[in-house]
């Protein structure tokens, strides 16, 4: 909402010189959001001339221009600019006649760009000013000829008057955001209201200003809802007001149309021009009718299935059985309180107008501008809620304007349908405003700012009963009450009071090993990035989960079609209609940033993030059809209901290495980030967790076939994949423009974590002497390393303190296909000291399980 | 060596042989530069063949009356070069040690790491300091789904199906529409999962990752980051409310921090307020910042909840992570924090 100040001063007092700041400060202090300050960003000279002569001079560019000569200063005297009284000035316009008074921009004015007026020499003559439009001055759209002054009915102004001042382009306008719940402060009148309240100014209400009229001829008006929305009528109050014999030929007055380009509305006509702003004035939304084209009374319905509307804009609107209607005998006339109808527009020839001045139901009206994507001025103050009282002040006061500026006759003939509900009054308990704000605020302080707002105050056995003012639909219970109470004496007079919370449980399991396991990642090396969950279908179905692709492999081998898609949700408005889905895992999102990395110059990468990702059941419907209502606590079924509707959201963990992980630098080889690295990323995941993840030789169709191990916890039911780490394919990672080799790894970890948080038990520490031995096994290459250590450490039983691989060699002395493999023993007792003898029997025990389960042969 | 060599062999024990012997001894050692030299003048001088051992092997002919003045002569002797010896032996051992640890001086501006710095981003730090401001002050930290119910995110929070404010949100919606399913604008769902879930009363703040459908620029990113607070109890005012801001904004920009209220709504409070921030370290000078919303939680959304409103009253507040960090750690655009450029992050490194 624009608020022009000298509009605003008309109804409550503005100390002189008050500025726009101030005013901004003030109104932001009661609660609504300060905005821009509008200005006309111009600066005078700018006086009113008189065209004494002009010449029309073809060009060669075939256009002709005018030399004009200007009278911008009586008789002899000096102009404005310190020039001679007539200046000679170049006009590219010709929509003027000798004797014309027009605005003359003079040497040394700046117009809105800025645009800075000096003597030019253009067109074989020295312009000296310029002759202005209506939209170089800020005023409109104009611009295709020179502003008329007789045009704004100033033609009487002398020679040199100041034409700023003259046409009121010295005004200013605050905006400011106008709260969803203050449908009135969308108005000059609320505006003013707001600032009385905020400064203590004093306060006329322009909807006492005008008596509405009476009228004595019934205009027939007919409200019929038959299919009232949420149980509320379409239309509460419908007032109509006749003029007849209005000129069309008559200008808007200047000063109107300047407020209404502050207000920042444009001005049409004189008739459109005054229903606006009244509007703007007292917040009623109003539309006039070319009362001839009406055909019989108005009636007010909702639409028939298939019934269209011509609206104001030319465009043919399918209406909807929900959009409300006014009609005559002809049909559908108009969308209420969104848009006129083109049939009965006021046009140049209009001169008899009937006014409409109606009350509409928020809802309505918010679900008929929203289905035809038709926001107005109009439906913006209806959606909010506009006062039903002052309908018929508005009706009267355009009326007032079209008999004193467009030359009309107040017709008797009209209506005044009104079926609002008056407003109810609140019970105000004594004490309930103190107790809820943690102040103490004196009966005086409530009662004066409640009756300030226009609240009716009567005395009852425990407080208060409050009747809000019919503008305040937002006031419905006593918790609306305090806030006005709080809000007029001021939120700075509420004292800061720390309360004292009930001892808490810290963390919860789930939200340290979060914590725990993105500062692991980031103290080896790993930095965490942020990247944002939308994707492509492909991006989804490429990284699927291992067990969707392990069903759609099964599905593969029993001779099924594989899934053509991956369960996967999609946005229905996606800001980037080349990624709509919700991601499925990670890695796409952080493979694209290691791809900006790159590009940026930063070569050795490791990335990592934590963060949900979205995943589906395919065959499930998710969602509910029917959203239960708020304010009231959904049965435990319901609940139930919603809560299964929301598709599982586990948490995941994804790590993206490339480059070199050791960097080239003295004294050291680098080494360039391989499979290993994502499996080592994975040993810091399950430290962090406390959680053993165990590593397979697996395979994902995005993966490296031969270097892509599959991870797994174990868990009371068995073991479950929580995800894949190694090496990408080659050719996808060439797809995400990064380099062949790329390290990856993710895990869900939300199904670590169920694993996590049991109580540890220490073990003893053995500290008697060890015994170490060395032991070289050859298997074929096809065994895991993993699986061979499991069965020399089963073998060799509780002697064994420690094992590790330390070798894997083929080649020279090794069958092809066979391995060898070393290990590093070490045997300790807890109370002696061990023989040779005793280690090495260990250590045979070992060589025999892995002989039995693997034909392993120990290494010559 | 030579010298020695040619020294003939003495007769008997005279205290002038004695002399002679011991001062060549002493020379001999002074004069070893390393250890092989001083390996040399012991053997030379000390060992079997050495003059003081020939005069000691000649104390068996020496007669009785004279033995104990040329036993101590020679012993006196033996002793003085033995000592000398070690002592020579210590000096020259501490200098080869010292000559040893200079050889292997490096320069400890060019030691080769086999690790490299990671980094957490500075939201996520952000959000783990507010959460542990809040978990000193007894309060627990809360979570829920991204992907949200319109009732969670909507209709529980008294925003009417039909309210301006409603469609204000910018949701993204889920397919099919039917589904009532959104991603969720704020956290304040969490508050709904909170109270639904939890007994009273109930102290509880909710990080976490909320959209709306704004367009990427340096203020503006579709995808961001809230911490949302809710205190359920008997008697809280909003006098609480204030109290709690100031201590949280206290901990997170310090000491001269303070909280200024001003009227506003929204559908979940009444009375609403906008949250204000006096930051004492904005980088250009202190001034207010403009930091999110609160107020006292709406009656509906306790009843929502199934909570009397006449018996509990409670309230709530909300804040924008990005923002914080944009005014806190002076980012000026919001691409930094979204486009995972990995020099963002490390500048940072494990704290904010």
């Amino acid at each position: 909402m624009r608020v022009p100040l000298s509009w605003l001063g008309e109804f409550v007092d503005l100390e002189p010189g008050t500025t726009p700041e101030a005013v901004h400060a003030a109104l932001v202090s009661v609660g609504l959001e300060e905005e821009e300050i509008h200005r006309f960003e111009l600066t005078g000279p700018i006086v009113v001339g008189e065209v004494l002569e002009f010449v029309g001079e073809p060009q060669t560019n075939g256009k002709t221009i005018n030399w004009c000569q200007v009278r911008v200063a009586p008789g002899d005297e000096t102009a404005a600019d310190g020039g001679p009284a007539v200046h000679g000035i170049v006009c590219g316009a010709h929509n003027f006649v000798v004797g014309d008074k027009v605005v003359v921009t003079l040497p040394g004015a700046v117009l809105p760009g800025p645009f800075a007026i000096a003597p030019r020499k253009t067109y074989g003559h020295v312009s000296d000013g310029m002759i202005a439009s209506a939209r170089e001055l800020g005023l409109g759209d104009e611009h295709d000829g020179i502003l008329l002054l007789k045009n704004l009915g100033l033609d009487d102004a002398p020679v040199g008057t100041d034409a700023i001042a003259l046409l009121g382009l010295d005004d200013t306008a605050v905006e400011v955001n106008v709260t969803p719940d203050r449908g009135y402060a969308f108005s000059i009148r609320g505006i003013a209201r707001e600032y009385s309240h905020a400064t203590g100014a004093a306060f006329r209400d322009p909807a006492l200003a005008t008596a509405p009229a009476v009228s004595t001829v019934e205009f027939p008006v007919t409200l019929a809802d038959a299919a009232p929305i949420r149980g509320r009528s379409g239309a509460s109050v419908f007032v109509t007001r006749a003029v007849r014999g209005v000129d069309p030929s008559r200008p808007t007055p200047a000063w109107m149309i300047t407020r209404l380009a502050l207000a920042g509305m444009r001005s049409i006509s004189l008739v459109v021009d005054v229903t606006n702003y009244v509007m703007l004035e007292l917040g009623q939304p109003l539309h006039g009718y070319d009362l001839d084209a009406l055909t019989g009374g108005i009636l007010v319905r909702r639409a028939e299935p298939g019934e269209k509307l011509t609206t104001l804009d030319g465009v043919v609107r399918a209406l909807h059985p929900e959009d409300l209607l006014i009609t005559d005998e002809s049909g559908a006339i108009g969308l209420a309180g969104v848009m006129g109808g083109r049939s009965t527009e006021i046009g140049a020839t209009t001169t008899n107008v009937l006014i409409e001045a109606a009350n509409f139901d928020p809802v309505s009206i918010a679900r008929s501008a929203r289905r035809h994507k038709l926001p107005s001025e109009a439906s913006r103050r209806f959606e909010r809620g506009v006062d039903p009282q002052v309908a018929a002040v508005a009706a009267a006061r355009v009326v007032q304007l079209l008999v004193d500026l467009a030359g009309g006759t107040a017709d008797a003939l009209g209506s005044a349908v009104d079926s609002s509900v008056a407003p109810v009054a609140i019970e105000l308990p004594r004490d309930f405003i103190t107790g809820l704000i943690g102040r103490t605020y004196s009966d005086e302080e409530e009662r004066s700012a409640l009756a300030e707002i226009g609240g009716v105050l009567v005395d009852t056995p425990t407080g208060l009963s409050v009747t809000p003012p019919t503008w305040r639909p937002d006031l419905t219970d006593k918790w609306t009450l305090a806030e006005e109470v709080a809000r007029i004496v001021g939120y700075d007079s509420i004292p800061s009071v720390l309360p004292v919370a009930p001892p808490g449980r810290g963390l919860t399991l789930l939200q340290r090993l979060r914590c725990t396991v993105a500062q692991t990642l980031a103290a080896t090396g790993h930095t965490e990035v942020l990247a944002y969950p939308f994707v492509s279908e492909s991006d989804n179905r490429l990284f699927a989960p291992l067990a969707a692709v392990a069903a759609d492999a099964a599905g593969a081998a029993a001779g099924v079609p594989a899934v053509a898609e991956v369960p996967q949700i999609r946005v229905a408005n996606p800001l980037d209609g080349e990624a709509p889905f919700l991601r499925t895992s990670i890695l796409p999102g952080l493979l694209r940033i290691a791809h900006r990395n790159r590009s940026r110059g930063i070569t050795d990468l490791a990335v990592f993030e934590q963060g949900l990702v979205f995943r589906p059941v395919a065959g499930i419907r998710y969602g509910s059809l029917v959203v239960p209502a708020g304010a009231v606590r959904p049965s435990a079924e319901l609940e139930a209901e919603l809560n299964a509707g929301i598709p599982p959201q586990p948490y995941s963990v994804a790590v993206v290495l490339t480059g070199n992980t050791v960097r080239h630098q003295p004294g050291r080889p680098p080494l360039s980030a391989g499979w290993q690295d994502a499996l080592t990323a994975v040993q810091q995941v399950a430290l962090a967790t406390g959680v053993s993840i165990l590593v397979r030789q697996g395979a994902h169709p995005a993966m490296h076939p031969g270097r892509t191990a599959e991870l797994f916890v174990a868990t009371p039911a068995g073991e479950l994949s929580v995800g894949f780490a190694g090496e990408l394919l080659p050719a996808v990672a060439i797809d995400f423009d990064l380099p062949a080799v790329v390290a990856v790894a993710e895990i869900t970890l939300s199904d670590v974590f169920a694993q996590a948080g049991a109580e540890l038990h220490a073990a003893p520490i053995r500290t008697m002497p060890a015994a170490t031995q060395d032991l070289s096994l050859v298997v074929s290459a096809a065994v895991p390393a993993a699986e061979v250590l499991a069965a020399v450490a089963e073998g060799a039983g509780a002697l064994l303190d420690h094992i590790e691989l330390v070798d894997d060699y083929r080649g020279t002395g090794i069958e092809p296909g066979r391995k060898s493999l070393t290990f590093a023993l070490r045997f300790r007792a807890a109370d002696r000291t061990l023989t040779a003898a005793e280690a090495s029997d260990a250590k045979l025990a070992g060589v025999a399980v892995a002989t039995a389960r693997f034909d392993a042969t120990l290494r010559e | 060596m030579s010298e020695s060599t040619e020294n003939p062999a003495p007769a008997e024990i005279t205290e002038a042989a004695v002399t002679a012997a011991v001062t060549a001894a002493l020379s001999a050692i002074s004069a070893a530069a390393d250890s092989a030299a001083l390996k040399a003048a012991r053997s030379e001088h000390a060992g079997e063949a050495s003059p003081l051992s020939r005069l000691n092997a000649l104390m068996r002919s020496v007669s009785k009356e004279q033995k104990a003045a040329a036993g101590k002569l020679v012993g006196q002797a033996r002793a003085r070069v033995n000592q000398a010896l070690s002592a020579r032996e210590a000096e020259i051992g501490a200098a080869e040690a010292a000559a040893k640890l200079a050889a292997e001086t490096v320069d400890v501006t060019a030691a080769a790491s086999t690790w490299h710095a990671g980094a957490r981003h500075p939201l996520a730090l952000l959000q783990e300091r507010v959460a542990d401001v809040f978990v000193a002050m007894g309060w627990e930290v809360a979570e829920g789904p991204e992907l949200e119910s319109e009732w969670f995110n909507f209709d529980a929070l008294n925003f009417d199906e039909d309210h301006p404010a409603r469609a204000m949100q910018d949701t993204f919606f889920i397919d099919p529409p039917e589904a009532h399913l959104v991603l969720r604008t704020h956290t304040s769902p969490v508050q709904m999962r909170a109270l639904l879930s939890r007994e009273l009363p109930v102290y509880v703040v909710a990080p976490g990752r909320v959209y709306r459908t704004d367009e990427l620029d340096a203020t503006h990113t579709p995808v961001f980051h809230q911490i949302e607070g809710i205190a359920i109890d008997k008697g809280l005012t909003m006098a609480h409310l204030r109290g709690t801001l100031d201590h949280f904004v206290q901990a997170l920009f310090g000491p001269e921090a303070k909280v200024r209220l001003r009227p506003n709504y929204f559908p979940f409070t009444e009375p609403s307020a906008e949250l204000d921030v006096w930051h004492p370290t904005f980088k250009g000078g202190a001034r207010w910042i403009e930091w999110g919303g609160c107020g006292m939680v709406n009656a509906n959304v306790l009843r929502s909840a199934g909570i009397d409103p006449e018996v509990y009253s409670g309230f709530a507040f909300g804040v924008g992570v990005e923002r914080a960090l944009m005014f806190r750690n002076d980012v000026k655009d919001m691409h930094d924090m979204v486009e995972g450029d990995a020099r963002f992050s490390q500048q940072y490194g494990m704290t904010v």
